[in-house]
């Protein structure tokens, strides 16, 4: 006993030793402002993580070696939530000490969570690519931006994709929507029926109960016994994988399938066996694909300058240039911010304000033309549509928004039953 | 027998008592606060589970289900009566120790690791319900905002507002499990717990007494999951996932099965431990490694952290932070002497 407890004590003085000691870094910019960035490299999507995460920093890092923004240094401090709540909540009121006029959130039920919090404290939070569709509404949500194609959006884009690859009609086909059976997989159903009305469609939804690994009946069933036209795949994690494999094992045709946003990156093609079985596979991405942009070639050009190799997570190129993406997004909503209150004192207010200034910011491509405002907080819902085909992923269609007219009447549903 | 044997004891209440009600919500700054609110939860919840398995010895993985059952519960009513939030806390409550005592059970004829199993499903059926049935999630996206609790006037919106809202029930909870094992109820679920033949034969209503664990239980996360969404304004169905079970049950072994201050223990380490570990791997992580590697290493290397502490606290001492804590007061007790 009482060698653990001396044990125990030098082990405590040595941490507040430590903590003591610790290097505090010099800064002789105008001033620090700060972002705060939830993250999850160990939790239930790491594989997003580990590399959206770092894309980020890069990003920061490259506005910083650039002299920062308007002559003020960004500073991203990253909290791992573990795609936990509580660790969420925590980390968000963390960011909140240390002065995030921002925040970058990670995690459909963390964007939930947080959504109160953020409307009182007045700090805008984003959750591109997931969270709540309705949030999109602005004056709604004043403080939440999906910055990115919602799952509406999404749904909606897949339908007129689907559409143009079966010739302009939909008329009597058969679209089978596989989906996650959890609150994001089920949100763009309410959508797709109603695009089913309207364009003379059949939709059959086949659900894929957590943790997604088991879907060989579903997936036969699309195939032989439905025998649908074109499939809408909306699934995360390791499930996207199994899905493609399983499509493949049944003998249906991939170039008939599209992957929503979180079914479409180089780890779950990978996943499935490698880019040669998913041969014909579509996938849809609300960030640009491939390492051939200005930006990428700036942080490798930074990582050169320093004597590093440029990070192994570039390769990953979907889930890394979304967080250059989000990075990116979020330094020009402080960009704007600072344009306007040249002194540097920027409140949240100020950067939501910012955030609702983003219009055609497209950093040589890789973000979409987004054009963000007090009404319209997901800038469009522009995606592109990708294929995988020769190795490689390679480019269907240029940034497009399909059936806005359905999206906003949902939109605008959602709001008036919630208020 | 004295509440309090020895005058220390009392005077260790009161000092307690000065220390979380007036110092701490006066000198820390709002995000300790936050901190110490996501604790009260998880002190709440600790002690729930430890009634159930502690000190009835009925194994249970369907805690988070139970707290989800009482977070609809308030925030349908909520929303859709406007009631406030004593009606609701009580009502979520109560809608939980129903549902807790109709999945108890399974109980009254399996032990051990099979209770663990019907439980689990239970977690998992519930879970599958509120994800499915609209009425109770309120639309596909199974989540329902509520407004802020308010005492009167007074909208409770700050966190220390929240730090004074949850403390109040953390005191009752910990007064009413206390009370509780001083019961005739309480004493019967120890012997449940013991031996549960035995206590039939001495005249230990099995059936009465075990879905009475279960239902209070029940109440205890049902009123956590009340809380939690008073909380964070919002009831959403992913924060009751199966993982948040299993936190649970972590915190009442870590800090002692069939014990209040264990409970108390298991959930203050449980929450805080990964918010000490990352602070002191942030503070000289940099000594070590570069920038990037850092962020990759803090989140990974917390969890490794995490998972050997509570292996080394449990080899030296299995019976948990509370036992831990037992055996240090005594040594300290006759100190400088041995014994």
């Amino acid at each position: 006993m009482k060698r653990y407890l001396a044990v125990a004590a030098a082990l405590m003085l040595a941490a507040s030793g430590l903590l003591a000691t610790a290097p505090s870094s010099a800064q002789s910019s105008k001033g620090e402002i700060v972002i705060g960035v939830q993250c999850d490299r160990t939790g239930a999507t790491q594989i997003v993580g580990t590399v959206l995460c770092p894309g980020l920093h890069d990003y920061v890092a490259l506005v910083n070696s650039k002299g920062g923004v308007e002559g003020y240094m960004i500073k991203a401090i990253e909290i791992d939530h573990e795609y936990k709540v509580p660790p969420g909540v925590e980390a968000y009121e963390r960011h909140k000490k240390e002065g995030a006029v921002t925040m970058s959130i990670y995690g459909t039920p963390h964007i939930y969570a947080l959504a109160a919090k953020l409307t009182e404290d007045r700090i805008p939070g984003t959750s591109p690519g997931f969270g709540s569709a309705a949030a999109a509404d602005g004056q709604r949500y004043p403080y939440i931006f999906p910055i990115a194609a919602t799952y509406w959006s999404q749904a909606a884009a897949a339908t007129d994709f689907a559409k143009k690859q079966l010739g302009g009609t939909l008329k009597s086909k058969k679209i089978a929507y596989l989906f996650y059976d959890n609150p994001a997989g089920r949100e763009p159903i309410e959508v797709l029926e109603d695009l089913a009305t309207k364009e003379g469609f059949q939709l059959k939804t086949f659900a894929v109960p957590p943790p997604g690994v088991e879907m060989g009946a579903q997936v036969l069933d699309i195939a032989q016994r439905y025998r649908a036209d074109f499939v809408i795949s909306h699934l995360f994690g390791g499930a996207p994988s199994v899905s493609i494999k399983e499509l493949k094992r049944v003998g249906f045709p991939l170039k008939k399938v599209i992957g929503l946003v979180w079914a479409s990156a180089e780890a779950n093609i990978e996943g499935a066996g490698g880019f040669g079985v998913a041969d014909g596979y579509y996938v849809m991405q609300f960030a640009g694909v491939g390492t051939d942009y200005p930006v990428l070639n700036e942080i490798r050009e930074m990582y050169k300058k320093q004597g590093k190799p440029a990070p192994k997570e570039m390769a990953s190129t979907v889930f890394y240039n979304r967080g250059v993406l989000i990075g990116a997004l979020h330094v020009e909503a402080i960009r704007n911010a600072l344009k306007a209150k040249p002194d540097g004192k920027i409140t949240g207010d100020d950067v939501k304000k910012g955030f609702e200034k983003i219009n055609n910011f497209t950093l040589g491509g890789l973000v979409p033309p987004l054009k963000i405002t007090p009404q319209d907080h997901e800038g469009g819902g522009l995606v592109q549509i990708w294929q995988v085909k020769d190795n490689k992923f390679v480019k269907v269609t240029d940034w497009f928004a399909a059936y806005q007219d359905v999206v906003a009447k949902h939109i605008k549903e959602a709001g008036a039953k919630k208020s | 027998m004295a509440l309090y044997r020895l005058p220390i004891a009392r005077w260790t209440v009161a000092a307690l008592g000065i220390l979380f009600f007036l110092v701490i919500p006066f000198t820390l700054h709002e995000y300790f606060l936050s901190v110490a609110n996501l604790v009260w939860i998880a002190v709440i919840g600790a002690l729930g589970l430890n009634i159930l398995v502690g000190y009835t010895g009925q194994v249970s993985i369907g805690h988070g289900a139970f707290m989800s059952v009482g977070a609809y519960t308030a925030a349908n009513l909520a929303n859709r009566l406007g009631s406030p939030w004593p009606v609701n806390l009580l009502a979520g409550g109560l809608m939980a120790a129903l549902i807790g005592a109709i999945v108890g059970i399974p109980s009254l004829r399996i032990k051990g690791l099979y209770l663990a199993i019907a439980t689990l499903a239970g977690q998992l059926i519930i879970e599958w319900t509120i994800n499915h049935v609209t009425f109770i999630s309120g639309g596909v996206q199974a989540s329902i905002e509520v407004a802020r609790p308010r005492l009167g006037p007074v909208v409770l919106n700050t966190q220390r507002d929240m730090y004074y809202f949850l403390l109040v029930f953390v005191v009752l909870a910990i007064i009413g499990t206390m009370n509780l094992m001083r019961t005739r109820v309480g004493r019967a679920f120890i012997a449940i717990r013991d031996q549960d033949i035995a206590a039939e034969i001495i005249g230990i209503n099995i059936f009465r007494y075990k879905l009475l664990a279960f239902a209070i239980s029940s109440f205890y996360a049902g009123v956590t999951g009340v809380l939690y969404t008073y909380f964070l304004g919002i009831a959403n169905y992913e924060q009751f996932q199966i993982g948040v079970s299993i936190d649970y049950l972590a915190m009442i072994i870590i800090g002692g099965l069939g014990s209040v201050l264990g409970s108390i223990f298991g959930a203050v380490f449980v929450t805080l431990l990964p918010i000490v570990i990352r602070y002191a791997m942030e503070a000289f992580g940099g000594v070590f490694f570069n920038q990037q590697t850092v962020l990759n290493l803090i989140p990974n290397l917390r969890l490794m952290l995490f998972g050997a502490l509570i292996i080394f606290f449990l080899i030296v001492e299995p019976e948990g932070l509370n036992r831990l804590w037992r055996n240090i007061r005594n040594y300290f007790r006759v100190w400088p002497f041995a014994y």
